[in-house]
């Protein structure tokens, strides 16, 4: 590692944080485009004056919004987003008990999706235009074309409903034996694999093919080098990048299918607490779920990135 | 023959002009998408029954009158889903148009306006972009509510920094060829260059980033709609019928499946038709 | 004896994007003894690299061998399998290709890709590879041969690149080389380094080679025979030396003639003409790219202190190697890329160094033309709507009036009127490039900028370009800048010649003056670096034109010395890398940017 590495690593470090000020500000924002206001709205319509102005004064509204802004921003980055609007429990301690869960699912899929989408990827890319690059083209575009809950209900309908392998419904809470932590996790991670390992193929394979287009991989063939061997000594260590890339951003699909099984499975994680408090708009606890997913998606990123960096021979030489 | 199928693009000559012929697999795919705007527009007239009409028990079996049976509360399936055609393709449709209008405009000026123009507008754009645009959508659904117009307006910003990307890269690859610097030596103004140098000749990769938008608009609608946050009640599009019915999955399965069928219908439509369009990421504008 | 290679009615169809084929190699035989070098000439399309690919049973995508047979050392290439064939490539037959640069895999070190062929094929042990290829690392005059391997390839100059490439070709001692134009995308001042180790190492081994080129002054350098190609058929098939001397075919005699311009007289009048003010005068231009710094000098200087002057309807050759500024210096006239400082006069007037600042009618009397026909013409525009625009946005002419003088336009670049209605694709390369030139005629200009006109053309259709403008010139009075890598060219067309390195003016006098001695030590690099078109040139280049051919690449010096420092054989070190270089008068004509007088560079050896 040289010293222009690590500035590219640092500028790409701080880049990411700026932008996650950029993030934190507009997520703010989109929060206070309500109309009206919110003491109100929270209290109704039958609150003291005096219960108004007290939760005025308690959220800061007579402020302007930027101070409200830097106000909130302070208070999350000390870890104490707030109480919610709608139980008035602290929003920390309902994010703290949930997001491991969520943490978990997350987890599990990537461990499982990660290598089995790199390799089909790389085949499909070597054998492209066979009979398996093929169906696996038109597998994975038609998954990456459907919505997610398509997938996940003919997951349960298959697998719950008419082989009774799984339940329908998931609870974490209480496993105590592999076989129970199998039978919980088995339909959601299997579904939300399904839509990773699709979307993650399709671009694994669309970089490594850009790869095997360069002129340096026609002078192997040349060579006389074998198929494989071009594959995975000429074309790989190129791909990288690319490839690390198309992690990064098949992984943010991830964020999104997690929503959507959450509901489905019934899966007691972040974003089932996130959609639920959009449809009671308990602000603070939509701010605070939705930083979070945001700074996750942009961490992966910029690992990504580095990834790229650090695979670059132009920089590490 | 043992003939290797490699690698190195052969440069083709330029083709000469001649008439559009698509693929089987896009003859297929203009077909998907052409039955389904059909349908968007004359659903109401065709279906069977009233959408708000009780014709039997919840989730009722198939039968002649209602061939996909009835919904959880008794309502006619089929006539729900020619319904619902409306609200999945005409928002989904609306918000890429206005995002296409926003995301495009603006790409294209930045690729031609270059220097401080195009930074601080990139840099806008970029920072959008890293948020998910499902958490977008949430966040707006739960300030302002849902409703069409917020929908709309909401999956089109959604989608504008994802245009803006797409168009200002078409229009900066075009704005770097010899032709484009011809003009602008001659004295020609941004709204010349971009109307008449960068635009027709960036239509053909225009088309197919339309369908794509399109579709993805068409899925987080319905993503929104499965979490009961699009398209409310009584009003409901393919993705609210799928989260209507989800508790009789056991019982009635058609209620659920197909709706969401429809929805992998049209998008894989979509995709089909864009992937065979023909002249797909060349810059030649077919005239 | 036997011949090597055998190749019988060979044939190769392609497949184009829209799933139509076409035959691009037509029923092409030839034979290739042992030892012998043939060459394979033609311009682009006329199918030479694919015949050469297709003797390692090789196609590229899309295309595909569909008859005939190759014989290879008496075995059958095309009946072989994928395995046998992987085992006759790069082990008895060597490829060497057109672009170092990208045929060099970035992620792995330099010796590892030399040896691979011989490891892969267990020639020899690594050990042994590794030894043979700094050998040949030495016969190859690569700097620094023992370590050069531990390096990468973007650590490495393109030369050195090209060289390396002939290293892994010769690692297994094949008994085929291939080699696939491989100094075309090298500088001229390079290529002439390249080609004499090549030239050596065949000769010394005694190789047998195919060489492919389009350039007959370089393969009559290195080739036995030569094999003429059109279209993807043969047409001449004979030694190099009766090739050169007595062509048969009447496409080979094109070529021939079309390799040495003729060099049209000049027009002494408007050049003796001195009363008028120059048509356009530049005054020490400094522009470049990137952030601009507290004096407003760009961090990228691309053009130090450049002048000239260019007097009404003569032309101005500007000559360079690629990167020496030569195309940003029209970019900066046209005002597309704004002076950072200096002065652009046009008549006598001074004008706004941006484009956005000048009035439509200092536009209209300076037009640019571009390299590139292909990307120079809107391909969504018919032709009579590109003519048209100009006529409409500076003389107002529209309606019947416009068709008219279109096909007046056209008339004068020879080109049918029915040309309005079709669109750019459906014309040739030539065709694109007058529609080009009538485009800037359109608005009657009193200067051109013709940015390497004829770089992107066949041999063939070059010669007919420079006829067309000098014609013009002749009709309408209008003064050329006319930017060009190729010596000939310039040589042929221009009334006076700048010559340009690493953005700084290296020599700038009349035509005539770049015979006459002495010459700024790089015009006589450059000028001796140019292939004749006869046998022998190559053997007859002294050692010092040599030396500073292959001490590596342009580099902009720093302030106001001088560039060419590190390749200059007659620098004074301690002046010429720290003192401004100053501009000398010579007695000649011309001006010269150098520490030496004219007397100490008529001697031939200073030091």
């Amino acid at each position: 590692m040289n010293l222009a590495v690590l500035r590219l690593v640092l500028v790409r470090i701080a880049t990411a944080i700026l932008t996650l000020a950029f993030v934190s500000a507009a997520v703010f924002a989109g929060t206070e485009i309500l109309p009206g206001d919110v003491a109100e709205a929270v209290l109704g319509q039958n609150a003291t004056p005096e219960a108004i102005e007290g939760l005025r004064q308690a959220l800061h509204l007579d402020a302007p919004a930027y101070v409200r802004y830097f106000l909130w921003l302070g208070a999350l980055l000390s870890g104490d987003p707030g109480r919610s609007l709608v139980n008035n429990l602290p929003v920390a301690g309902l994010i703290a008990s949930r997001l491991p869960n969520s943490l978990m699912l997350a987890g599990v899929t990537a461990v499982v999706s990660v290598p089995i989408a790199l390799t089909l990827g790389i085949l499909s890319a070597i054998w492209r235009g066979s009979l398996f690059d093929r169906v696996a083209s038109f597998l994975t575009m038609s998954v990456v074309a459907v919505p997610e809950f398509l997938i996940a209900t003919l997951c349960v309908i298959i697998f719950a409903v008419h082989l009774h392998w799984f339940p329908a419904l998931s609870y974490a809470d209480g496993i105590v034996s592999l076989h129970q932590f199998f039978r919980v996790f088995a339909l959601p991670v299997f579904t939300l694999s399904c839509m990773l390992i699709a979307q993650m193929m399709r671009m694994t394979r669309a970089a490594v093919i850009d790869t095997l287009r360069s002129s340096y991989i026609e002078m192997a063939v040349l060579k006389g080098a074998q198929p494989m061997r071009v594959a995975l000594i000429h074309a790989l260590p190129n791909a990288i990048g690319p490839i690390a890339n198309a992690v990064a951003l098949s992984l943010s699909f991830l964020l999104g299918g997690v929503v959507i099984v959450e509901i489905i499975f019934n899966y007691p994680g972040l974003a089932r607490v996130l959609v639920d408090a959009v449809s009671v708009r308990d602000m603070p606890l939509v701010q605070a779920c939705v930083m979070i997913f945001c700074a996750t998606y942009l961490f992966l990123v910029m690992l990504a990135d580095i990834a790229g960096v650090l695979s670059n021979p132009r920089l590490r030489h | 023959m043992s003939v290797d199928q490699t690698i190195t693009a052969v440069e083709a000559q330029a083709p000469p002009r001649h008439r559009v012929r698509l693929p089987l697999a896009g003859m297929i795919g203009a077909a998907i998408v052409a039955f389904w705007v059909v349908v968007a527009i004359i659903g109401p007239y065709i279906a069977p029954h009233d959408v708000g009409a009780l014709v039997d028990d919840g989730f009722g079996p198939l039968r002649w009158g209602q061939p996909l049976g009835s919904d959880y509360l008794g309502r006619d399936v089929l006539s729900r889903i020619l319904v619902g055609a409306r609200y999945s393709i005409g928002v989904a449709a609306a918000a890429t148009f206005l995002a296409i209008l926003m995301g495009g405009t603006l790409g294209m000026l930045a690729a031609v306006s270059r220097g401080l123009v195009d930074m601080m507008l990139s840099r806008f754009f970029d920072g959008l972009i890293s948020i998910p645009s499902k958490m977008s959508a949430l966040i707006v659904v739960a300030a302002l509510g849902s409703s069409i117009p917020v929908l709309i307006v909401t999956i089109a910003v959604i989608f504008t920094p994802g245009a803006f990307r797409i168009w200002r890269a078409l229009a900066v690859n075009v704005n770097a060829l010899d032709f484009v610097e011809v003009a602008r030596a001659r004295g020609e103004g941004t709204g010349y260059l971009i109307r008449e140098e960068i635009l027709p000749n960036i239509a053909g990769p225009v088309l197919t980033d339309f369908g794509l938008r399109f579709v993805f608009a068409v899925l987080l609608l319905s993503s929104l709609s499965f979490l009961g946050l699009g398209v409310q009640p009584p009003n409901a599009d393919w993705g609210s019928l799928v989260r209507e019915n989800m508790n009789g999955l056991a019982e009635a399965a058609a209620a659920v499946i197909v709706p969401a069928l429809a929805i992998a219908i049209l998008t894989i439509g979509v995709n089909l038709l864009i992937d065979n369009l023909p002249g797909r990421g060349s810059s030649a504008g077919e005239h | 004896m036997a011949p090597l290679v055998k190749v019988e009615g060979l044939r190769v169809t392609a497949r184009d994007e829209r799933g139509r084929n076409s035959v691009i190699v037509k029923d092409v035989s030839f034979e290739v003894q042992p030892g012998e070098v043939v060459a394979l000439i033609g311009e682009s399309g006329s199918g030479k690299t694919t015949i050469a690919l297709s003797l390692m049973g090789y196609a590229r995508s899309g295309a595909r061998i569909a008859g005939g047979s190759i014989t290879f050392d008496g075995r059958n290439v095309l009946g072989m399998r994928q395995r046998e064939l992987s085992s006759l490539r790069g082990r008895d037959i060597a490829y060497v290709p057109q672009s170092a640069a990208a045929s060099f895999n970035p992620a792995r070190p330099l010796l590892k890709q030399v040896i691979e062929s011989s490891q892969l094929h267990r020639v020899m042990s690594q050990a042994e590879a590794e030894a043979k290829a700094v050998s040949l690392f030495h016969e190859l005059v690569l700097p620094n041969p023992e370590r050069v391997g531990e390096r990468f390839p973007h650590q490495v100059s393109g030369g050195q690149l090209q060289r390396l490439l002939a290293a892994m070709a010769l690692v297994t001692d094949p008994k085929l080389v291939i080699f696939d134009e491989p100094t075309t995308a090298l500088d001229v001042t390079t290529q002439i380094e390249v080609l004499r180790v090549f030239k050596k190492a065949i000769k010394e081994r005694v190789t047998t080679a195919v060489y492919v080129s389009h350039d007959l002054a370089v393969v009559a350098q290195l080739a036995d025979r030569i094999i003429v190609l059109r279209d993807g058929a043969i047409r001449e098939v004979d030694t190099t030396a009766r090739i050169l001397t007595e062509p048969k075919n009447e496409y080979t005699k094109s070529l021939l003639a079309a390799a040495e311009p003729l060099e049209r007289t000049a027009t002494i009048n408007a050049l003796q003409a001195t009363s008028a003010p120059p048509v356009l005068e530049v005054k020490s231009v400094l522009a470049g790219y990137g952030a601009v710094d507290r004096e407003g000098i760009p961090a990228l200087p691309v053009l130090r202190d450049v002048s000239l002057t260019i007097k009404s309807g003569t032309t101005l050759g500007v000559i360079g190697e690629s990167g020496c500024g030569k195309s940003t210096l029209a970019r900066v006239i046209a005002g597309l890329l704004p002076a950072a400082r200096g002065e652009i006069m046009l008549n006598g007037v001074k004008l706004p160094l941006s484009a956005a600042e000048r009035t439509r009618d200092q536009l209209r009397r300076v037009q640019i033309v571009f390299q590139t026909a292909d990307t120079a013409l809107n391909p969504a525009r018919p032709i009579g709507r590109i003519l048209g625009r100009p006529l409409e946005f500076y003389h107002g002419i529209s309606g019947d009036k416009q068709r008219r003088r279109v096909a007046e336009l056209l008339d004068m670049v020879r080109l049918p009127a029915i040309m309005a209605d079709r669109y750019p694709n459906e014309l040739s390369g030539g065709q694109k490039q007058r529609v080009n030139l009538a485009r800037a005629l359109a608005a009657e200009p009193s200067l051109m900028l013709c940015d390497e006109v004829t770089s992107a053309l066949d041999t063939v259709v070059v010669a007919a370009i420079l006829d067309l403008l000098a014609e013009l010139q002749r009709e309408l009075g209008v003064a050329y800048l006319f930017i060009s890598h190729d010596l000939s060219t310039v040589k042929a067309v221009c009334d006076e010649v700048m010559i340009l390195y690493a953005g700084q003016m290296m020599e700038h006098g009349s035509r005539s003056a770049l015979r006459q001695r002495p010459l700024h030590p790089y015009s006589n690099l450059l000028i001796s670096s140019v292939p004749e078109l006869r046998q022998g040139w190559l053997d007859g280049i002294n050692e010092t034109v040599l030396k500073e051919a292959s001490a590596g690449v342009a580099r902009p010096a720093r302030g106001e010395t001088c560039s060419f420092f590190e390749r200059c054989s007659v620098r004074i070190p301690g002046c010429c890398d720290v003192e401004p270089t100053p501009f000398r008068q010579l007695s000649k004509g011309a001006r010269i940017r150098c520490q030496r007088t004219e007397e100490e560079l008529m001697q031939p050896t200073v030091r």
